[in-house]
């Protein structure tokens, strides 16, 4: 805070209050045009150049998703699209049995996004609506413990809780555990907080009781909220590995991550381009849900760090 | 002032007292029920030098991730807020590979560095004509390990440092242009400083990322391995009480992660704020 003061210290209020800085103009001086169009041409290639780098891992398994087994081996390593693309998703599809991976991916991911929506909203509802009950704070904050947590922090009570319940290799295990949301709580409860308490007043009156306030009233004007939040936790349940990888003992229970790792361990010699193919599976769909939805995902990132 | 301390208190005290309880029971395997074993958990996790090998690699690996993804996504932020054509481009394109998972993370990364297959290995043999084999080297492995966590936190960096970035009051530039300064001084004297709570806050959720939510990276590509050379407290939790069927240990490291994980919470809400957080 030091350094602000003394950034802005007098000779920069004085400048900035009554007389801007005069900017140069674009066409006034040669000189500077050249200048900025240079540094512009650097910032390009600069850009360019993380973009490409950062992209490189993932475009190169994409491409060698489509060759053939001895493409791989090529020196200097090939960089254009092979012939082999069918082939290989195809035995990357029958390797890891993916249909049902991606069958159960999507159940767990739909199914735990829809439940941790349901269960924040009433659980914001609760905190916003009835502005005093006993041990409220108590409640948030238990919420809010509880599921900061990170999952290998509760792994080990988790897990024989599942045994306990005989819910080990069943979707109830890959799915309620993470019901709970803190993230999606607060955020709702934020948003509810906004809603003018003449408007439950006014619902109250017209003989509305508290859950039909929330369906009908609450619950349209949550739509945007409820949209970004089924996206990041879609997004999230797809790429969850550790839990499905522990609490799944059979074949049918596997989830799509699982599955790479079922590809990746297949051969002593990794085929690249099969395990290439399945990461090309497993990573498409949330890729297609963030890059459609990129604005909302961006606002929502903040919220991303649910555990 | 009351709610930010009232958040302190109860997550330093509650944590620490629900960890102190459970550390000193011992569930036993077939029965379920807790015995009361006093510290003797933390006394054998402690006394075990695998368990002490772990948390070295885990902070070296926390600690090279997080320094490293930071600075090279703040550089990134730095050049995407530039009035530049395309930034909203730039953007998207720096920001996707957050939405893969860490096991497709492990896969790709284990392709680009495969010691035969891999476009880097070539290129690196092409350049000083040593081909390394990187899943042998336990050092060279962890490398590609952070290479890989770093790569993935890009895109969650890049947008909370363009947010930091774009907070900052233009005509502290402006005045401090005009006063003189060079762009390098312009960074350290005025974005730098402001951008301290940001950073302090991408400190704290890059440390818990690397700690926690690489897993399925490691799991994939070195299994921990070779030699223990990449295995993080979460993967040696995994193979004590997962695979080995050790509950006592695994139970005794489930609460030293608690304790970590309560430890990095307190710092963030006590330094960062909740607005940083939640907003």
């Amino acid at each position: 805070m030091r350094t602000e003061a003394q950034v802005a210290g007098p000779a920069g209020q004085v400048i900035s209050a009554r007389q801007p800085p005069a900017r140069p103009r674009r066409s006034a001086r040669p000189v500077l045009r050249v200048r900025r169009a240079f540094s512009q041409g650097a910032l390009q290639l600069a850009l360019i150049t993380a973009v490409v780098v950062v992209a490189f891992p993932v475009v190169y398994g994409a491409i060698v998703s489509t060759q053939a087994f001895q493409d791989l081996f090529s020196i200097p390593p090939r960089l254009t699209p092979g012939e082999a693309t069918l082939q290989n998703y195809a035995a990357a599809w029958r390797k890891a049995n993916m249909g049902p991976l991606l069958v159960n991916s999507t159940i767990i991911s739909v199914a735990t996004a829809l439940g941790k929506i349901v269960l924040s909203l009433l659980a914001a509802f609760a905190f916003a609506y009835f502005r005093d009950f006993r041990g409220k704070t108590l409640f948030f904050v238990t919420i809010l413990i509880t599921h900061m947590l990170p999952l290998p922090v509760r792994i080990v009570p988790t897990y024989q809780l599942m045994q306990t319940l005989g819910w080990v290799d069943s979707y109830y295990a890959l799915t309620i555990p993470f019901f709970a949301s803190a993230t999606g709580t607060l955020l709702f409860r934020q948003f509810f907080l906004t809603v003018p308490p003449s408007l439950s007043e006014a619902a109250r009156i017209d003989g509305a009781g508290p859950l039909r306030f929330l369906v009908q009233i609450l619950l349209p004007l949550s739509l945007n909220n409820i949209a970004a939040l089924f996206m990041v936790e879609f997004v999230y349940m797809w790429n969850q590995y550790l839990w499905p990888l522990i609490v799944t003992t059979s074949q049918e229970m596997r989830v799509v991550q699982i599955g790479i790792k079922v590809l990746v361990a297949a051969d002593a010699q990794a085929e690249w381009n099969v395990i290439m193919a399945g990461v090309m599976i497993a990573m498409i769909p949330p890729l297609l849900v963030v890059l459609a939805l990129q604005r909302t995902f961006v606002r929502s990132l903040s919220l991303g760090t649910e555990k | 002032m009351l709610p930010s301390l009232v958040v302190v208190a109860i997550f330093l005290i509650v944590p620490s007292v629900e960890a102190l309880m459970q550390s000193l029971r011992l569930v036993d395997p077939f029965t379920g029920r807790g015995i009361f074993v006093g510290l003797s958990n933390f006394q054998e996790l402690l006394a075990s030098a695998e368990y002490r090998h772990s948390i070295l690699v885990s902070v070296v690996f926390a600690g090279l991730a997080t320094v490293l993804g930071l600075a090279v996504s703040l550089g990134l932020a730095l050049l995407v807020s530039q009035p530049v054509w395309g930034a909203g481009t730039y953007r998207t394109a720096l920001l996707w590979p957050y939405a893969l998972s860490p096991a497709v993370a492990g896969a790709i990364w284990g392709l680009v560095f495969d010691p035969s297959a891999g476009p880097v290995t070539y290129a690196l043999y092409g350049l000083t004509g040593v081909r390394l084999n990187w899943m042998v080297d336990g050092n060279l492995a962890l490398g590609v390990v952070t290479l890989a966590a770093v790569w993935k936190m890009l895109g969650y960096n890049i947008v909370f440092f363009l947010a930091g970035l774009q907070a900052i009051p233009p005509d502290l530039l402006e005045a401090a242009s005009v006063d003189g300064a060079s762009a390098w001084k312009r960074f350290w004297a005025v974005r730098f400083p402001l951008l301290s709570p940001v950073t302090f806050f991408l400190l704290i959720m890059n440390t818990l990322q690397a700690f926690f939510e690489n897993f399925g990276l490691i799991d994939v590509l070195t299994q921990g391995g070779p030699a223990r050379a990449t295995d993080i407290l979460v993967y040696k939790l995994y193979r004590d009480g997962f695979v080995n069927v050790q509950w006592g240990l695994a139970s005794a490291q489930s609460l030293a992660l608690f304790v970590m994980v309560a430890v990095l919470t307190v710092l963030q809400f006590r330094y960062a704020g909740r607005r940083v957080f939640y907003s």
